[in-house]
């Protein structure tokens, strides 16, 4: 298939189909409304679920049962409606069921604003509800990024029987961009889900989807075979991007839309004669430490860029092992970073035309 | 051994578990119904069970079929969940009053105004059980809890719903009866009425909710025979029983 001319929420919409996603449950919530409404057409033509829920509760704990039934379910907010997901959240991780969760991002605290933020970082990378739980987080930087990693997630959260959550923000839900829908993306080796709970016990015992342990002992092993699942996460599975490295004297950090405004940033800073590299964190849980460990010895400062007040900097403290000296440039309230403030930023570091 | 007969067994329709409730609690007699109706509808190996936050949040192990523990409140919405990607199966939820009626009263509501094509058994017992006794929205006019110690007043606590009466205003809701087991006449009508909602799904005929007076001995302060008394005298007034919605009426049956 040729590229398509796609809006964002549209287009990550499309690609859940395209992973075979058989059921869609949520609740209208700007800035990802296309998404609901172009599924709740397309999945019935498709002989799919789709289900405009009475709340953000009612919707998680919809993606809840489908999943514990083994079908591949999704549902999509944004930050207000996320915050109301955690509940259903943490009994998806608790009960180790697949579900793929967007999160189109928009300005908090409270009711916030309906522009681009990427001020649910903390909420989406610490698990987010109670108890001691991650979800395998993908922060995309493009719609075609987007699409790939919508299209992955879906084997990812089977593989990990764990939630994966596509971290976006307000930008890239809206803008339009050509999309190949048809892009190979890695498969994952899947055991067939004989834990579901779908009614069909032909042949086996009956199975029970469940997060309750009142024995502590059973518990602990539980929450311990949990840690093993994040730990193999971290070990094996960061994703990052590190993008003209070569020589660089100072590294940016930044994921989702704000590392694509670095990139021309970067490129004006290059006509400017300053080597800056940035370093992409596409998986932010896991934190890419290892990316870190990989910056060349040129670098002298990191610059991290942020839709938010800061959340992301203690991952990078911890991933920088007190290295290098660590500066912050961010916006927040919905104001997107303009690549000019980011050059700004980047030459009161390294001393340049207009430092002063 | 001749002449011996098998007149009555536990229905297959329950596991080799020991229930957790207290002795003389209606919770266990309700069970039995459910499993048996299942057994007799000949749908178990197609049913699905969602356990609520409750008493009775551990029946996942009590029902031999597949069984899906539901956060509070939220049964409704995860038995949807389940439904519309597997339209065979059989699904019940199983709540009580403070899960349904209080915190999981919305999921209840839009599940039936959704028509989901599921049944609710709803244990009415008037009380928080599992947590202690606490009040519940339907806790009755003077009843004492550990969080109305006085008694219920209308003035601070407002009067007790009627789950059924409210339910089956909602357009979207087939069957909606409120039974009672503290007999075994009631029994065998609640009985009656749980196969009436399980065939009205087994026919996609929609939503069906089953309430049961349930008793509470432990929480009430009360022997088992004296809560079943308090039961038949101060909630079946308050609570009627009876058919409150049935849009099969006037079908060929
Ligand atoms: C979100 C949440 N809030 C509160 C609780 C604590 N809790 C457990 S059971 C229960 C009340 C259950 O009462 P009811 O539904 O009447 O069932 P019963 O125990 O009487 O059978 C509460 C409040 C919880 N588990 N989860
Ligand atoms: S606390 Fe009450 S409702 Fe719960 S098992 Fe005991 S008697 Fe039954």
């Amino acid at each position: 298939m040729a590229k398509v001319l796609m809006k964002g929420n549209e287009a990550m919409a499309l690609a859940a189909i395209y992973a075979g996603c058989e059921a869609f449950y949520g609740y209208p919530i700007t800035p990802q409304n296309e998404l609901p409404e172009y599924l709740s057409k397309h999945m019935a033509l498709h002989g799919k679920a789709f289900v405009q829920s009475e709340s953000e509760v009612a919707a998680i704990n919809m993606v809840y049962g489908a999943a514990g039934a083994g079908a591949r379910v999704m549902t999509s907010s944004s930050s207000p409606g996320i915050a109301l997901k955690q509940e259903g959240i943490t009994y998806i991780a608790g009960a180790e069921l697949p579900a793929v969760i967007i999160n189109v991002m928009r300005g908090g605290p409270g009711l916030g604003g309906i522009q681009p933020s990427q001020g649910d970082y903390k909420q989406i990378t610490r698990g987010g509800g109670n108890g001691d739980y991650y979800l395998y987080s993908l922060a995309p930087e493009s719609l075609q990024e987007a699409v790939d990693l919508i299209k992955e997630s879906f084997d990812i959260a089977d593989y990990f029987r764990n939630p994966v959550m596509i971290a976006v923000d307000g930008l890239i839900g809206q803008m339009m961009e050509p999309v190949d829908f048809d892009r190979e993306v890695p498969k994952w080796d899947l055991l067939p889900k004989t834990w579901a709970a779908d009614g069909n016990p032909q042949g086996r015992e009956k199975n029970i989807i469940n997060s309750l342990y009142l024995d502590p002992l059973v518990l602990e092993q539980h929450n311990l075979k949990l840690k093993a699942k994040y730990d193999e996460m971290r070990k094996n599975h960061q994703r990052y991007e590190l993008i003209n490295m070569k020589d660089a004297d100072i590294v940016i950090v930044a994921y989702g839309s704000v590392a694509r405004i670095a990139r021309t940033a970067v490129e004006m800073l290059t006509e400017k004669g300053v080597k800056c590299g940035i370093l992409k964190p596409i998986t932010i849980f896991p934190y890419p430490d290892q990316a870190f460990a990989e910056l060349p010895d040129s670098v002298r400062n990191l610059l991290v860029v942020e839709m938010s007040t800061g959340q992301m900097l203690d991952d990078v403290k911890i991933a920088n092992e007190g290295k290098l000296p660590i500066h912050f440039y961010g916006r927040v309230g919905g104001v997107v970073p303009e690549a000019e403030e980011i050059v700004q930023a980047v030459l009161k570091i390294v001393g340049g035309e207009n430092n002063g | 051994m001749d002449n011996v007969k098998t007149i009555y067994k536990k229905s297959e329709g329950l596991s080799d578990f020991n229930l957790s409730y207290c002795p003389g609690c209606t919770h266990g007699i309700i069970h039995k119904l459910v499993a048996e109706t299942l057994v007799e509808l000949d749908v178990l190996d197609r049913s699905i069970g969602i356990s609520s936050v409750g008493c009775s949040a551990l029946n996942y192990d009590f029902f031999s079929c597949d069984m899906v523990q539901a956060a509070h409140g939220r049964a409704p919405a995860v038995a949807t969940g389940i439904k519309r990607v597997k339209p065979n199966t059989i699904i019940f939820t199983y709540q009580g009053d403070g899960d349904l009626a209080s915190i999981g009263i919305a999921e209840a509501i839009h599940a039936a105004h959704r028509s989901e094509n599921i049944t609710i058994v709803f244990v009415n017992n008037a009380i928080y059980g599992m947590t202690g006794g606490q009040m519940a929205p339907t806790t009755l006019i003077g009843q004492k809890t550990t969080t109305s110690q006085g008694g219920r007043d209308a003035h601070i606590h407002g009067l007790p719903l009627r789950i059924s009466e409210m339910m089956a205003t909602i357009p979207g809701a087939t069957y909606i009866e409120r039974v009672s087991v503290h007999n075994p006449q009631h029994v065998q009508k609640a009985k009656k009425a749980l196969k009436k909602a399980f065939t009205i799904q087994k026919e996609n005929k929609g939503f069906t909710l089953i309430e049961f007076i349930s008793t509470c001995p432990v929480n009430w302060g009360l022997t088992p025979k004296d809560a079943i008394d308090w039961a038949v005298e101060n909630m079946i007034p308050y609570y009627p029983l009876g058919v409150y919605k049935d849009k099969t009426v006037g079908e060929e049956s």
